[in-house]
């Protein structure tokens, strides 16, 4: 199959389970050390350049212009009104090509474009170009634009009644089994509850920015994007080229949480300014507009019925939701997705319908579904547990299925019970209190917890490998690191197959001049890309064995030597001028035969001001189970980021759409609030061992949005157990608890 | 216009509108401060004026003539990093790496701030603040990390804190309200 030694590529489609792992043989010992990121010395010291940061000769500054209409049309763009002023160069509107919205993750479609047309207000319209950056910003905003105005949609309350059932996403928009109206009618305990949560922004630190750069008809373009792959598809074909003419280049990203999934406007922009006047264009986007003109997380309202027996086992299992997205976008909040899979019912209705709205696109943002989803669902099994008089965590071990409750096909690998365990132990759970059963002072103390679930995926995903004649490997592919850790992981693949000091792999990423790969998204990147490149890896071993006259499975790669054969030759002697293999992977059919998932579990203890509402929380500690760790350090920082976003769904992150016209109203930092420093605590996280050899052969499934996923629930149910106030409507900003605080 | 950055001398014909930070980012090929929001909101383009930290975005580039800047670039390289910027990789205070000049060089006026005795929102005692999580926490509140490296920042700091064998510096642990079993 692997042809070693002929072949220079090695494919694998993942049909069939891969019990043996290179990881498990390696003898470098490297996999899974929380070393140090190897990006790490560039980025501390400001060195490691994103986007906006190359610098071209004769560089011109882009500034965009936004609609102040929320619907209608643009009847005028009086460029003259801004031609004149000192360092302006053009206004530059294509009305044709410009895109109105951004693309959706993953999408080999260019995304919708005309921006004659205002789907929504802030759509970008124009881009001024200048010699400078404050030149550009000052005429576009004294730049007269004239609209004809029309009646838009704006408020999600005002046509809540009107939804429409999407096309099949990650998930079927309606799953179910049963009969759960029959079976929720006569169960002994109910919880029929709705929970609200508001439309979010991923904020990431870094603004979207491009650099477009002609060469002769070359577009290069210089962005900050997650998945390079398809946003270079996308980009050529909203430029109407060929996607072998365009490269996208995004060796840092500032973050991304989502929002640079699929390109965003900036770049057509820039592109097509840099085309009309013929000099490079840089355009970032300013921080109110990436607020205005990226993505949302959809808001949702979400209905979870749940029926139980008087022992707490269910026997319906109802999560109905609505979600919100522009009248032509398909994409819609899979919040029913951890529903699916969760918990043992015979009876189970998850529906997903959406209301169709004039705001800015709702698309993927971290742990799109699981993220709210799992905070109705998890907060409903906290009331439930309440209501039939069990611990919350016996209430889940009573319900743990045996295997996929619809689909019934078994789980690849699942250790919620232990992560609960684990964690309870861990935390002190036993001490936990009866709701509002703990004040001191002025403050209630109160704990919770929640379930954590995110589906694991893998995507096709291609690296390259190759080895110089001095014995060191470089690793290329155009996935990127977005924070993740891609960079470090990458070497201790390599590192640990071929058996090299780390210090000897250079890892190449974010270029699509290399072979194309998963990019980051869907906490599918380590998965992916890391399995592309122990393909490659397992292909040079090959290779080297061939080059020694042993067997592969006779060869032990460490410290740059081949030991095999009672030999021990240096590698760069073996390799010659060098040797390289590609390594390319695609999901298979353990997709369909296996639920895959990571699981954790989030505990929570939160201190409630009697007085003000306040919300502290004293300190989180989650268990987690994601298959085999690839290193301990940027695993446990990935669910560090994903926790503090739960904090931020369940306390304070709220988008506000202006109801007149859909603006955006808290379009900065200042109004959106992520959380700080000071409001997250110390978080502990330990992780259980764990292979998942249905996964991928390196075992390892998906941390990047296990963290989230049912993070702010176990936030949510530490503020019942604190003051008994059982607020739904998200985040719970301390306007909602006050009422039912007690007396003070 | 002249500049001093980083102990070197820059010439420069500014805008009356550039900020501090475009200056260095787009003027001056500095681009280690990093521009976040342009608003003051966010810290990533946090640097040291005259030893005190500020914001780039904020302060206007022409009213620093002759002021001693002092930007991530001037803290240290890869090949020799200052103490912080190698406790930040260490404990993993970062993971975009976007807002972490802004952190690294607020950290570094932070603990200045300490060590002359400052106080902050949280500390109990005006006069002579104790240092702890709880004060790094609040100091660094000013600086947004989205990644959520907070804990690791924290972690960062207080190990740079306790090493620079300074008495205001010296952390005392406060023990969280309840521990676990």
């Amino acid at each position: 199959m692997f042809g070693f030694g002929k072949s220079d590529t090695n494919a694998l489609t993942m049909d069939k389970p891969h019990p043996d792992s290179l990881l498990d043989t390696g003898a470098q010992g490297v996999i899974g050390k929380p070393i140090d990121r190897i990006d790490g010395p560039l980025k501390v010291s400001g060195r490691a350049t994103y986007a906006a940061e190359y610098d071209f000769p004769d560089l011109a500054y882009g500034f965009l212009v936004r609609a102040t209409v929320g619907a209608g049309k643009v009847t005028e763009v009086d460029a003259d009104s801004v031609r004149g002023l000192p360092g302006v160069i053009d206004v530059i509107t294509d009305y044709k090509t410009f895109i109105r919205n951004p693309g959706q993750g993953g999408d080999t479609n260019k995304p919708p474009q005309g921006v004659a047309d205002v789907a929504y207000f802030g759509e970008p319209i124009a881009i001024v170009v200048a010699d400078s950056y404050e030149a550009a910003r000052d005429a576009a905003q004294q730049l007269r634009v004239s609209y004809e105005a029309k009646e838009g949609r704006y408020s999600f309350a005002a046509y809540r009644e009107e939804h429409d059932k999407p096309p099949e996403g990650v998930m079927p928009p309606y799953t179910g089994t049963g009969d759960p109206d029959a079976a929720f009618e006569g169960a002994a305990v109910k919880i029929d509850a709705t929970y609200t949560t508001p439309s979010q922004n991923s904020a990431a630190m870094e603004p979207h920015a491009s650099t477009a750069v002609w060469e002769g008809d070359e577009l290069h373009l210089y962005g900050a994007y997650q998945m390079l792959s398809t946003d270079r598809i996308q980009l050529a074909k909203a430029m109407g080229m060929k996607p072998d003419k365009v490269r996208i280049i995004a060796r840092y990203v500032g973050g991304g949480f989502g929002s640079k999934l699929g390109i965003a406007p900036e770049s057509v922009a820039a592109a097509v300014a840099a085309k009309a006047i013929g000099r490079p264009v840089k355009c970032v986007m300013a921080r109110q507009q990436v607020f205005d003109a990226t993505v949302r997380r959809s808001n949702t309202e979400q209905r979870v019925r749940l029926g139980a027996d008087a022992d707490g086992k269910l026997v319906m299992l109802g999560h109905n939701s609505l979600v919100s997205n522009l009248p032509e976008e398909s994409f819609f909040e899979p919040c029913g997705q951890a529903t699916q899979f969760l918990y043992a019912a015979p009876n189970i209705t998850i529906t997903h319908d959406i209301v169709r709205l004039d705001w800015l696109l709702a698309a993927s943002m971290r742990a799109p579904g699981e993220a709210v989803g799992m905070i109705a669902l998890e907060c409903a099994m906290d009331e439930l547990a309440e209501a039939v008089g069990l611990d919350p965590i016996e209430l889940r071990k009573r319900n743990e299925p045996g295997e996929h409750p619809i689909d019934h096909i078994p789980f690849s690998s699942r250790q919620l019970v232990p992560c609960m365990e684990r964690g309870a132990a861990l935390f002190g759970w036993s001490k936990r209190k009866p709701a509002a059963g703990d004040r001191r002072g002025e403050w209630l103390y109160g704990m919770g917890m929640a379930a954590s679930a995110r589906s694991n995926m893998l995507q096709k995903s291609s690296a390259k490998v190759s080895i110089d004649g001095q014995g060191r490997a470089t690793v290329e592919t155009d996935m990127t690191d977005i924070g993740t850790g891609t960079y470090t992981i990458l070497a201790q693949i390599t590192s640990e197959i071929l058996g090299l000091p780390i210090d000897d792999v250079t890892v190449k990423l974010g270029d699509t001049a290399f072979p194309p790969a998963a990019g980051s998204g869907g906490s599918f990147g380590a998965g992916s890309s890391g399995t592309s490149v122990y393909l490659a890896c397992e292909a040079l071993r090959g290779q080297i064995a061939d080059k020694m006259g042993v067997a592969a499975d006779g060869l032990t790669l460490k410290d740059g030597r081949a030991i095999g054969d009672n030999r021990s030759v240096p590698l760069a002697e073996l390799v010659g001028d060098g040797i390289a293999a590609t390594g390319e992977v695609a999901p298979g059919k353990q997709e369909k035969e296996t639920l895959q998932s990571s699981y954790g579990a989030h505990f929570c203890e939160v201190a409630v001001n009697a007085v003000t509402g306040e919300v502290r929380i004293k300190r989180m500690l989650g268990v987690f189970a994601g298959g085999r760790i690839l290193n301990a350090k940027t695993a446990r920082s990935q669910i560090l980021g994903g926790v503090t976003f739960g904090i931020g769904t369940a306390l304070s992150e709220e988008l506000m759409h202006d109801p007149r016209n859909g603006k955006i109203v808290n379009r900065d930092l200042g109004e959106y609030h992520v959380p700080v420093n000071a409001d997250v605590p110390q978080i502990d996280v330990e992780f259980l061992s764990e292979r998942d050899i249905h996964a991928n052969p390196m075992h390892a499934k998906g941390l990047g949005e296990l963290g989230i996923s049912g993070a702010g629930a176990a936030v949510a149910n530490a503020i019942y157990n604190a003051t008994g106030v059982r607020a739904r409507d998200f985040p719970l900003t301390l306007d909602k608890l006050l009422d039912g605080l007690p007396a003070v | 216009m002249r500049f001093t950055i980083n102990g070197q001398s820059y010439q420069a014909d500014v805008d009356i509108r550039t900020s501090l930070l475009d200056l260095c980012r787009e003027h001056l090929g500095l681009t280690g401060s990093k521009k976040g929001c342009d608003h003051g909101q966010c810290g990533a383009c946090t640097m040291l004026v005259n030893g005190r930290r500020v914001n780039g975005c904020l302060t206007l580039a022409v009213m620093h003539q002759d002021d001693e800047i002092v930007t991530i670039e001037g803290l240290g390289s890869p090949e020799s990093l200052h103490p912080m910027q190698a406790a930040f990789v260490r404990h993993d205070g970062y993971q975009c790496g976007y807002c972490t000049p802004g952190q690294i060089c607020s950290a570094v006026g932070m603990l200045d701030e300490v060590k002359k005795g400052w106080p902050s929102h949280v500390s109990d005692d005006l006069s002579d603040p104790t240092f702890d999580d709880g004060e790094i926490s609040e100091r660094m509140s000013g600086n947004l990390c989205r990644c959520s490296a907070y804990p690791n920042i924290v972690d960062a700091i207080r190990e740079v804190a306790a090493a620079s064998g300074d008495a205001k510096t010296a952390p005392t642990s406060r023990e969280p309200a309840e521990a676990g079993a």
